[in-house]
């Protein structure tokens, strides 16, 4: 189903961020906005549901966590026991001290590594993959606001006029 | 403009009263003979349970015998302190009864010295850590924080009666009226070998300057960037203000360096024969992480009581990630201590942990919960740090844990396996509260509570996470 959308270019983060909150102000939805880099606070002015990667971090990290407790553990412990400065190591938990540094590292590489990797799935993001975002210049310099459009195309042009923008195209989609 | 409420007054003078009676009662039962302290052992022994030491409230009864069978198990348990003036007692076979109910005695009548020194260094580097925050924020120029320098100054006020009283302990103890500090004592120096190579430092005199020169460091600098501060507001430049940006960073380096000595002298000395490098730092962070979280609970405490109006949500959970990061920060600072010397299992080193992993199992294990596990669980979640009264639970755990921390640093060289969280510990920590409270909150009442010509005011006022 073919719809219109209106697109709207800012070259300021401020005035894109002013304008966001106006357009959902005026009961406009905004169906995506291009930027060349992160605006902080975007997010909450468009009214995006909170992101949960932060919860899949905490899991990730307690999988490299106990992934790292199992592995000293087979390693140290069961596989190949050693005593190393005089300690010998039949237990693990009297030999946890020596194993904390890799527990810590362990816990920041699954967290970190695999949240990079729920980011780009999520966001469909992955090698070669062909960009989506409809204007050259929103890598550069300039700000992109995609907004559907319901019937009333003067009034919203003259809204996005007047909160700055600095280019408006309407496009079939 | 903050008017002092009454309550809240009464409330303090109520601790302080509370605290003193307690702390008086702590002094007047200290045993007074070796006979006393030995009947008093002896009937707390049965009371107490395994986390005293178990082979050691013993001595008193079967004596002779326990040193020679756990002569291994038993002596690292005695303490740092102990193997001062116990080292050469081990010497002379004969005259080991009698010192040691002799030190028995000393742990005991150390132990409301010890109680009122650990409260009193607690309560100070809360203010002190507050210091060194505020200088951070004023030589980074931090556009976020402005609004809360007048908070935090009311904290830093406390540095003068809080450095005092800390000062007269430290002096009372070269005076030799309590025991607190081996080396102060002539008669263990001139047995200790150790000691004597470190004399050239470690002497009454050089202590006391030494302690002067910090303390005066720290109040001077406190009181003029207050001055400045206060001008700033009535200025019609910045001078006031770039004034006390330079005053702030040199600060800086002067605090790094007479914190961390500070941290030597003061607490690291009660064991003098052990040492650790990374000591100061980890002072530091206690101390950092106690002071920002006294800064979120007072911030917490006016803004409930209507007053801050500009400080909002952000300002709040800032702070609480300064919690948060500056508690796992000390964690690592603890850790890195521990797991070096424990893997290392140097005997000289080591015997650091031994006393403390034998006698202060719960204090010891129970502070990591509480500064470690329980701030990265209940804080990590980036919701909860804007919930006041979760911030205001972890600060109170947070606070205990590091009371703790400093009654663990100081205690077992000092009290040994006699410590107890009892009578004279609980009353310097309610004495020291109340004038604590009555102290900041005085301050923070002369002035008003927010800057007014501050050139960041602005951007603090609309601070936004």
């Amino acid at each position: 189903m073919a719809s219109k959308v209106i697109q709207a270019f800012y070259n300021d983060d401020d005035v894109l961020m002013h304008a966001v909150k106006r357009v959902r102000a005026a009961k406009h939805h905004i169906e995506e906005v291009y930027t060349p880099f992160p605006v902080h606070g975007l997010d909450k002015a468009m009214g995006l549901a909170p992101t949960r990667l932060a919860i899949t971090a905490f899991l990730y990290g307690c999988v490299g966590l106990t992934v790292a407790i199992l592995m000293m553990n087979f390693i140290m412990i069961e596989d190949w026991p050693q005593d190393i400065g005089g300690k010998p190591s039949f237990s693990y938990l009297e030999n946890m001290p020596a194993f904390v540094p890799i527990m810590f590292e362990m816990t920041v590489f699954f967290a970190a590594h695999l949240m990079v990797i729920t980011f780009y799935m999520r966001s469909k993001l992955w090698p070669f993959k062909e960009a989506e975002n409809p204007d050259v210049r929103t890598t550069d310099d300039h700000f992109l606001m995609e907004i559907e459009l319901h019937g009333n195309e003067q009034e919203l042009y003259d809204l996005l006029v007047d909160t700055g923008a600095v280019e408006i195209n309407s496009i079939e989609k | 403009m903050y008017t002092f409420s009454n309550r809240l007054k009464i409330g303090s003078f109520i601790l302080m009263a509370v605290g003193l009676i307690g702390i008086a009662v702590g002094f007047i039962s200290a045993p007074a003979t070796v006979e006393e302290a030995k009947a008093m052992v002896a009937s707390h022994g049965e009371g107490h349970g395994s986390d005293h030491g178990d082979g050691h409230a013993v001595p008193g009864q079967t004596e002779g015998e326990v040193h020679m069978d756990d002569a291994g198990k038993a002596h690292p348990t005695v303490g740092m302190g102990a193997e001062v003036d116990h080292g050469n007692a081990l010497a002379h076979e004969q005259e080991h009864e009698m010192s040691h109910d002799e030190h028995l005695l000393h742990q005991l009548q150390n132990r409301p010295w010890s109680a009122l020194y650990v409260a009193a260094l607690f309560f100070f580097f809360i203010a002190l850590g507050v210091l060194a925050f505020y200088a951070i924020q004023r030589a980074a120029q931090a556009g976020w924080s402005p609004l809360l320098f007048r908070v935090m100054e009311g904290i830093t006020a406390y540095l003068v009666p809080g450095g005092i009283i800390v000062f007269v302990i430290l002096l009372l103890s070269v005076l030799h009226l309590n025991h607190i500090f081996v080396w102060m004592d002539p008669e263990v120096v001139a047995h200790d070998e150790l000691l004597q190579g470190k004399q050239g430092y470690l002497n009454p005199t050089f202590f006391l300057i030494r302690a002067a020169i910090f303390l005066g460091g720290w109040i001077f600098y406190r009181e003029y960037s207050r001055k400045l501060s206060l001008a700033q507001d009535e200025a019609n430049d910045n001078t006031n203000f770039v004034k006390n940006f330079k005053w702030s960073a040199a600060f800086l380096v002067f605090y790094l360096v007479t914190e961390s000595i500070m941290s030597w002298d003061w607490i690291m000395s009660v064991d003098p024969h052990w040492f650790s490098t990374l000591f100061g730092w980890y002072v530091f962070a206690s101390m950092f992480v106690s002071g920002i979280t006294v800064i979120a609970m007072v911030v917490i405490y006016l803004k409930s009581r209507g007053y801050l109006p500009d400080v909002n949500d952000s300002h709040l959970h800032d702070l609480a990630k300064f919690m948060f990061g500056i508690s796992i920060f000390w964690t690592y600072l603890w850790f890195a201590q521990f797991m070096l010397i424990w893997y290392a299992d140097i005997p000289e080193e080591v015997t650091y942990f031994v006393t403390r992993i034998d006698d202060y199992k719960l204090p010891f294990f129970g502070m990591i919960v509480m500064n470690f596990l329980f701030p990265i669980l209940v804080l990590m979640n980036s919701d909860y740090k804007r919930v006041n009264w979760f911030v205001v639970m972890a600060g109170i755990i947070i606070l205990a844990g590091h009371y703790l921390d400093v009654f663990n640093m100081i205690m077992p060289a000092t009290v040994g396996d006699q410590w107890y969280i009892g009578i004279p510990e609980i009353s310097s920590i309610l004495f020291f509260m109340g004038l604590f409270t009555f102290w900041i909150f005085r301050a923070m009442a002369t002035v008003p509570l927010q800057p007014k010509r501050n050139p960041f005011i602005e951007e603090s006022r609309h601070f936004h996470y």
